[in-house]
């Protein structure tokens, strides 16, 4: 549906001094304000003809009071005209481009059909400053033209050389510029795309000054009593003096010299009137030093008058406090303060049916002492849209008169829906509608399992919560922005929500081989998510009745899930063990139970989520948003079974990994000075496309990343899956074995841009070194470990290497910013239409079907839009 | 191959062009419910419509093999290349 106005085209022209004269309701002529009664001076700047602002006085013009007076503009006359400092890159095009003399377009009709086509040909094409050559002479009347010289802010002058070859050099006053101007014909202004009706060209240097209603500047009454006024009114008292002095010593006859003085004064003060940070003018200040906030700073800018005022959007019924987290909530719900929710409310509208429910509510009144209390009402609306502040006072009366028809203002209360979100607001779950859940606290809780999609963590994160308002508002955010309908997400089709850090070492710790519980564990591993009966033991020994882990997991998935894959634990082994696997990475999950494997990451981590996508694909988003709250839950459980914790000894090694690595890196380093004498004696054989430096750099970059990777190695083979980090990386938790090798191992090569450290002093990194040492310890290798501590060389090149992570992060968020920002604004208003199509606003079609398939990318499986392979797998209870 | 007798509609990564018929137009028009400047456009020079010997105003049909789709046509209406 096409919007129903659609604007034809915009017009942008200058003001004419006729004009500004007309709208004009008085000439102001005296640079005073207020006399000593305080009265506004006739024709001042204060003039009552031009709006009112002080209570109780009536506008002269329009006869209204303050409140309903718009203002009205006024006008000074000027000397003598003066350039408007935002048009003169325009005056200086239409001097460059017309006659000094006749001011007619310096073009012939030749050059004219040559550069816009035949006359009936053309379209909106025009003439720029490009399509005249310099210094020619005119082709209408044949005068020389001189180069036109523009000096910033405003100052404009014709440069010739004389028959002496010397270079002379004339100032253009702004009464010469206008008197060009003036002369340019019509039809010669069409060709440089300028509408002579509603701009002509003279209009840009301003004979007549308009003056802003006092509405747009208000004094301001300080607390002495005193007037202060806006910094516009201020700039108009200096434009008016000067204006005067010019008018009288232009009367006078003063010589020249004063007359242009005063005549660059004037100029000076209407140009920071104007702008007052124009380039090569310094900035008009106030008394006290600070500049002066003129008519372009008040437009310009994040918080000028476009973007903070116009399209600024501020709302009412949203709060915003820091975030932590609560592993035992729904992640649909959201913990709220009570002190948010006794501010914030919900209408609700008065009916027969609810009426001693709402009036209850409107008894108990704004106190609300603690959570298990029923809410209670802020505000009652009458049915003549009159708000009534329920107090103390007026809640019994307000109660009795309340009858359907009446709305009233409810508190929030557990289970309303509410909408939170974090900024960077990037993609659209980081606005997702939550369930209120009334919480003790000063801060908003949510499960860290729905980090991810804000981006959140709890370093000192604030968030941001809106109550929708109506019910229509209620019903889209419940049934488009809720959690459980962002958990597949449209970026790739699969999970953007699941367990994160401890869930995934915890649910590792309980699946990893084969694990037996007794009932009592069973039942307190499972707490929050209780079946009704018990499976079968899986063994009973001894009359007591044992269920393994893999059981426990199964306990909660559904009952007819079959998959089978590889786990993040899977090392990728050139064939597979399958069943056999030492690592129990063989995930099969048959019929709802699991019988192999280990689950981690890939199976119900954010972004990976393996069960949890077919789980939503099989059964819907909420049993999806069910399993997380399970899963999370049980994993939880299953970290604190055995308990979990890193500290510094756990990267420890014992003496012989330790004469191991220092092995390894010896031999590297003596590797290293080998290749060196190597290259020193000119026997180094370059890589195919690379100097010998290179060649010695990259063999040099080699040995000492693959010395590393072997002090890892050591490291690992000492640490098993009884350490922490260990869990961590195989798990997919957090960290990786290259974390872990340069805590206990070695960190490695410090690097900038790839290549090792080679900037600092001459010859050297630092003055430790020999010049040209090409050893590894001269240009950032580090031995040690983060366990070992770095030696000051080392820490040095450490912190080199570091920064360079830290200015690449910085630029890429900005870079990355800018683009989304430019994107957003480009994309913002297509919509998918009822036919499918994507279109603007004004029903134009950018594509037939969205996205060529008209599939929607967030019910997609991984960018597919069948799951061919899961539904096979589905069938066949096997892998495909 | 001489450089000049290629085609552009030959290469693999060019998609079907064709010049729309006007009951195919009038049809496709009332399909989608809109007028001519509401379609997307396509310039006169672009190579593909040189190569079939498009005017302004022509609407071309363009089909491409769509990954997810198995085809997808869409269509653009020839305009003038506006100058600089």
């Amino acid at each position: 549906m096409p919007s129903p106005k659609r604007v034809g085209k915009i017009e942008f022209g200058l003001l004419s001094p006729k004009e500004i004269r007309k709208m004009s309701v008085r000439k102001i002529i005296w640079a005073d304000t207020y006399d000593d009664d305080g009265f506004p001076y006739p024709q001042g700047l204060m003039d009552l003809h031009l709006g009112v602002i002080d209570p109780g006085l009536r506008c002269k013009t329009c006869g209204n009071k303050a409140s309903d007076c718009p203002g009205h503009f006024g006008h000074i006359e000027l000397a003598k005209p003066v350039i408007h400092v935002g048009y003169t890159r325009l005056i200086r095009k239409l001097l460059r481009v017309s006659c000094r003399e006749c001011s007619r377009l310096l073009l012939s009709p030749d050059e004219l059909q040559k550069i816009l086509g035949p006359e009936e040909e053309r379209n909106d094409d025009v003439i720029t400053e490009k399509d005249i050559k310099k210094e020619r002479v005119c082709p209408h009347c044949g005068a020389q033209q001189n180069k036109i010289n523009f000096e910033k802010p405003t100052t404009f002058s014709e440069v010739w050389t004389d028959e002496n070859g010397r270079k002379q050099e004339h100032k253009l006053t702004p009464a010469d510029i206008r008197g060009r101007l003036e002369k340019i014909p019509d039809e010669d202004l069409r060709l440089l795309g300028i509408n002579p009706l509603v701009a002509r060209p003279e209009w840009t240097l301003l004979t007549v000054l308009p003056v802003p209603p006092v509405t747009m500047r208000p004094s301001i009454i300080l607390e002495n009593g005193q007037r202060s006024e806006d910094d516009l009114t201020h700039k108009l008292v200096d434009i008016i003096r000067i204006n005067q002095r010019f008018k009288e010593n232009q009367d006078a006859g003063a010589p020249q010299l004063i007359i242009e003085d005063l005549w660059e004064l004037l100029q000076y003060h209407v140009t920071t009137y104007l702008d007052n940070e124009v380039a090569g003018c310094p900035p008009a200040r106030h008394r006290s030093g600070r500049p002066l906030k003129t008519i372009s700073q008040r437009l310009k800018g994040k918080d000028g008058r476009f973007r903070g005022s116009l399209s600024g959007k501020r709302v009412n019924f949203s709060a915003r406090t820091v975030i932590s987290p609560d592993p035992n909530m729904s992640i649909g719900q959201v913990g709220i303060p009570l002190a948010v929710a006794n501010e914030m409310s919900v209408p609700i509208r008065v009916t027969p049916f609810n009426i001693d429910e709402v009036r209850a509510m409107v008894l108990k009144g704004p106190e609300r002492n603690s959570l298990t209390e029923p809410c209670g009402a802020n505000y009652a609306i009458r049915p003549d849209n009159r708000r009534v502040r329920l107090n103390d006072q007026t809640t019994e009366t307000v109660a009795e008169m309340l009858e359907p028809g009446w709305t009233v203002d409810r508190q929030l209360r557990n289970g309303d829906i509410v909408l939170f979100n974090r900024q960077p607001s990037l993609h659209r779950m980081s606005i997702m509608a939550h369930r209120v859940l009334l919480m003790d606290g000063k801060t908003f809780r949510l499960n860290p399992a729905v980090c991810p999609p804000y981006n959140a963590d709890f370093d000192g994160d604030e968030m941001n919560l809106h109550v929708p308002q109506t019910e229509e508002a209620r019903a889209e955010a419940l049934m488009l922005a809720s959690v459980c309908e962002n958990i597949l997400s449209p970026r790739f089709g699969g999970p953007i929500i699941g367990g994160i850090h401890d869930h995934i070492s915890g649910i590792f710790l309980l699946t990893h081989t084969l694990r037996w519980f007794e009932k009592s564990g069973v039942i307190y591993l499972l707490r929050s998510s209780v079946p009704d009966h018990l499976p079968e033991p899986g063994k009973v020994e001894n009359g007591v009745e044992y269920w393994s882990n893999k059981q426990v997991f199964s306990m909660i998935l559904p009952d007819d899930l079959n998959l089978v894959y590889r786990a993040s634990s899977c090392k990728n082994c050139k064939e597979c063990k399958k069943e056999a696997c030492e690592q129990d990475s063989y995930v099969q999950v048959r019929d709802g139970q699991l019988i192999t494997g280990t689950i981690d990451k890939k199976s119900i981590g954010a972004f990976d989520g393996k069960i949890l996508q077919r789980i939503i694909r099989q059964h819907g988003q909420h049993r999806g948003g069910q399993f997380i709250d399970d899963s999370t839950k049980l994993s939880i459980r299953g970290i604190m079974y055995d308990g979990f914790s890193f500290g510094i000894d756990d990267e420890d090694l014992t003496k012989t990994e330790y004469k191991l690595i220092d092995e390894v890196l010896d031999e590297a380093m003596q590797d290293v000075t080998r290749r060196i004498t190597i290259y020193n004696e000119g026997q180094l054989e370059p890589m195919p496309g690379r100097t010998l430096e290179e060649t010695l750099e990259m063999q040099i970059m080699q040995v000492l990343g693959k010395a590393r990777d072997k002090t890892g190695e050591i490291a690992g083979r000492h640490l098993g899956l009884s350490n922490s980090a260990v869990v961590m990386a195989v798990s997919g938790a957090r960290g990786s074995m290259l974390n872990l090798t340069q805590m206990a191992g070695c960190i490695g090569q410090q690097a900038v841009r790839g290549e090792r450290i080679t900037r600092g002093y001459e010859d050297r990194t630092l003055p430790h070194f020999k010049r040209g040492d090409r050893g590894a310890e001269a240009h950032g290798f580090v031995k040690n470990s983060y366990k070992s501590g770095l030696t000051p060389a080392e820490f040095f090149f450490h912190a080199i290497g570091g920064r360079e992570g830290l200015v690449d992060t910085a630029v890429r968020t900005s870079q990355s910013g800018y683009l989304q920002r430019r994107m957003i604004n480009a994309l913002q208003d297509l919509k998918v239409a009822y036919d499918h199509t994507v279109r603007t606003t004004g029903g134009r079609i950018i594509q037939f079907t969205y996205g060529e398939d008209g599939t929607d990318p967030s019910k997609s499986s991984f960018g597919d839009p069948v799951d061919v392979k899961g539904i096979l797998e589905n069938v066949l209870k096997e892998e495909v | 191959m001489s450089t000049k007798e290629f085609s552009v509609l030959n290469h693999v990564m060019v998609p079907e062009h064709h010049i729309m018929t006007q009951e195919e137009v009038d049809d496709l028009l009332s399909t989608y419910k809109i007028t001519h400047d509401q379609l997307p456009k396509i310039y006169h020079d672009d190579p593909a419509v040189k190569a079939i010997g498009g005017a302004i105003h022509d609407i071309v049909r363009i089909v491409r093999n769509s990954q997810t789709a198995g085809r997808a046509e869409s269509y653009r209406m020839v305009v003038k290349r506006p100058k600089k």
